[in-house]
């Protein structure tokens, strides 16, 4: 009878030490997050409870009132809008020239483009803070060199956003070429033989079957591109703290500076959870256009 | 080899050579400036930008250690990292729980750890930070290594190999008496060997580089990582780009070294993960 009792519980034995930690670190908190922002905690109420307000929909009612949120949200799009196609576009494009060949100069590129995906972000944004200084860092130099004038890389606000596109597109460029590396791989040869008999060239045939076989690995990159364009705080973080003008702050970096800038948790976890609604929509409409392109 | 290739003619072939190797070079080139500019003076660094240092000095990375506090910030991060393990341990078993049993509640809990990797860090950013208030954890190694110790991911990946394994070794293991953890610890985990190295590559990766955790729980400087403590050195030296270009390829080398030795295992993991 023990000896049945004690089979039943062993496989929750092996997941339950790693669902414990998921629950409490991850699932309990959206909970949490959820209920805060439906109050005014602060520093105050982080040491005494009971002075924590119930403030209804205020928070989110100010957040929209709130210069600052509307502009982070505003350059968040921007990010997104320009930065996932621009990454799936350069990604698909070297894993295409990368798959033309199988010698080991081909297996170097492949490492070579890889190596910023690894890196730390913070180092990078730190030597890349310095490439783009408008009188010491490399950029400029060289720009000197061919008589162009010096770029305000990170201090021009109608520049350090692109700026910041550029280092981000640089670092995720390999992990998207790696996934899409692997997919090419996989497409039977065979479908490029019948092409060629029937007279169609390099880039008809890139068209008609090397694009159509990378669907599933496209809506992949799509999808967790996205998601990780919505939440860019690294790059700002280190290398403008939003600014000039808050021209780099993203939805991400905002409620970091108001929740542990300011302390104000409330106002903070609203941020977030707007965040969070704006992800989740943009994947189930990923999901959406992917089940349609699939039905035809 | 009968996929994956188009035909292509030599001649474009060595066109896409020189493309690739002109791009390549623009990829690694703020490496190669990270790490020669790390050996220059500061009066070099402010007044001429030649590419090779004139006069090399290994100051830089001294001062690291003397006047920043590098030697606490490597302490911390490798025993961040360590404990990392334990949690690459953990996903291990919870894979192997889902992959291997069938019990009460499996898919419904399965989906849940799923769903946990839609959630993002800006949103259990300030709960986690009052948990751990709660739990007396803020400020201490503990508090950072805790929220990040397992992963979906990690256990998705682990599930995925651990079902390839034949239920019939485990079946005739169990018939020949060994007990679960047996068999877990004896026959699973040496044939999960090579998600585990991909795996374990990987770990030691996110704990070398861990930043958001560290930054949000450590107020104190004796907490820093590897990360936070650059950040703060490149607020405190804002000009001296020399010192921080060390301090970036302190942290960058070993890793591009670690990714060249092991490179083959983590581009075999790409295949493992994009064949589900």
């Amino acid at each position: 009878m023990q000896s049945n009792f004690l089979k039943k519980i062993v496989p929750y034995t092996f997941v339950f030490p790693a669902l414990l930690l998921l629950a409490i670190f991850s699932l309990v908190p959206i909970v949490i997050a959820l209920l805060i922002s439906f109050t005014g905690l602060d520093i105050t109420g982080l040491g005494d409870w009971s002075q924590i307000k119930f403030v209804g929909l205020s928070n989110y009612l100010q957040l929209f009132q709130d210069n600052a949120f509307l502009q982070s949200i505003l350059n968040t799009v921007v990010y997104v809008v320009v930065g996932v196609p621009l990454v799936i576009i350069v990604s698909l494009t070297i894993a295409i020239l990368i798959n033309s060949g199988r010698n080991s100069f081909f297996k170097m590129m492949r490492l070579v483009f890889y190596t910023p995906s690894i890196t730390n972000t913070v180092a990078v944004a730190v030597v890349w803070t310095y490439l783009y200084n408008p009188s010491l860092g490399l950029f400029n130099t060289l720009l000197a060199k061919v008589g162009i004038a010096p770029i305000g890389w990170l201090t021009d606000p109608n520049v350090a956003k692109l700026s910041l596109i550029i280092l981000a597109v640089w670092k995720a460029v390999g992990l998207n070429m790696l996934i899409f590396l692997a997919a090419l791989q996989g497409v039977p040869r065979s479908l490029y033989e019948a092409a060629e008999l029937d007279g169609a060239n390099y880039w008809e045939q890139t068209r008609h079957i090397t694009l159509p076989s990378l669907k599933f690995s496209i809506f992949f990159v799509t999808v967790t591109t996205l998601i990780a364009w919505f939440q860019f705080f690294d790059e700002p973080f280190v290398m403008t703290k939003g600014g000039p003008l808050n021209s780099t702050n993203s939805v991400a970096l905002f409620v970091y500076q108001n929740g542990f800038q300011n302390s104000n948790f409330g106002y903070a976890a609203a941020g977030s959870f707007v965040m969070f609604v704006a992800i989740i929509v943009a994947t189930i409409i990923q999901f959406k256009l992917q089940e349609k392109q699939r039905g035809e | 080899m009968d996929t994956g290739m188009q035909d292509i003619s030599k001649i474009s072939k060595v066109l896409i050579g020189v493309v690739l190797t002109i791009l390549g070079f623009l990829m690694i080139l703020p490496f190669l400036w990270m790490f020669l500019s790390s050996f220059k003076t500061s009066t070099e660094i402010s007044l001429s930008q030649s590419f090779w240092p004139q006069h090399w000095t290994i100051d830089n990375y001294k001062n690291l250690f003397t006047n920043g506090s590098f030697d606490i910030y490597v302490k911390n991060t490798l025993i961040i990292t360590a404990a990392s393990f334990i949690g690459l341990f953990l996903n291990a078993m919870a894979g192997y729980g889902f992959a291997k049993f069938d019990f009460k509640g499996r898919k419904f809990l399965f989906m849940a750890v799923l769903a946990t990797m839609m959630i993002p860090g800006q949103v259990t950013m300030i709960p986690v930070y009052l948990i751990l208030n709660q739990m007396q954890l803020t400020n201490t190694l503990l508090g950072i290594i805790l929220p990040g110790l397992v992963g979906a991911f990690g256990i998705f990946l682990f599930r995925q190999f651990m079902s390839n394994i034949p239920d019939s070794i485990v079946e005739a293991a169990r018939l020949d008496g060994a007990g679960e953890w047996y068999i877990f610890f004896h026959l699973i985990l040496p044939i999960s060997k090579p998600v585990l190295a991909v795996q374990g590559i990987l770990t030691f990766i996110g704990g070398w580089n861990a930043f958001l955790w560290p930054l949000i729980i450590a107020n104190d400087q004796k907490y820093y990582t590897l990360s936070v403590g650059l950040q703060l050195l490149q607020g405190q030296h804002t000009s001296d780009y020399g010192l921080q270009m060390a301090g970036s390829s302190f942290m960058v080398i070993p890793i591009i070294i670690i990714f060249i030795i092991f490179q083959k295992y983590i581009l075999q993991g790409f295949n493992i993960q994009m064949d589900k």
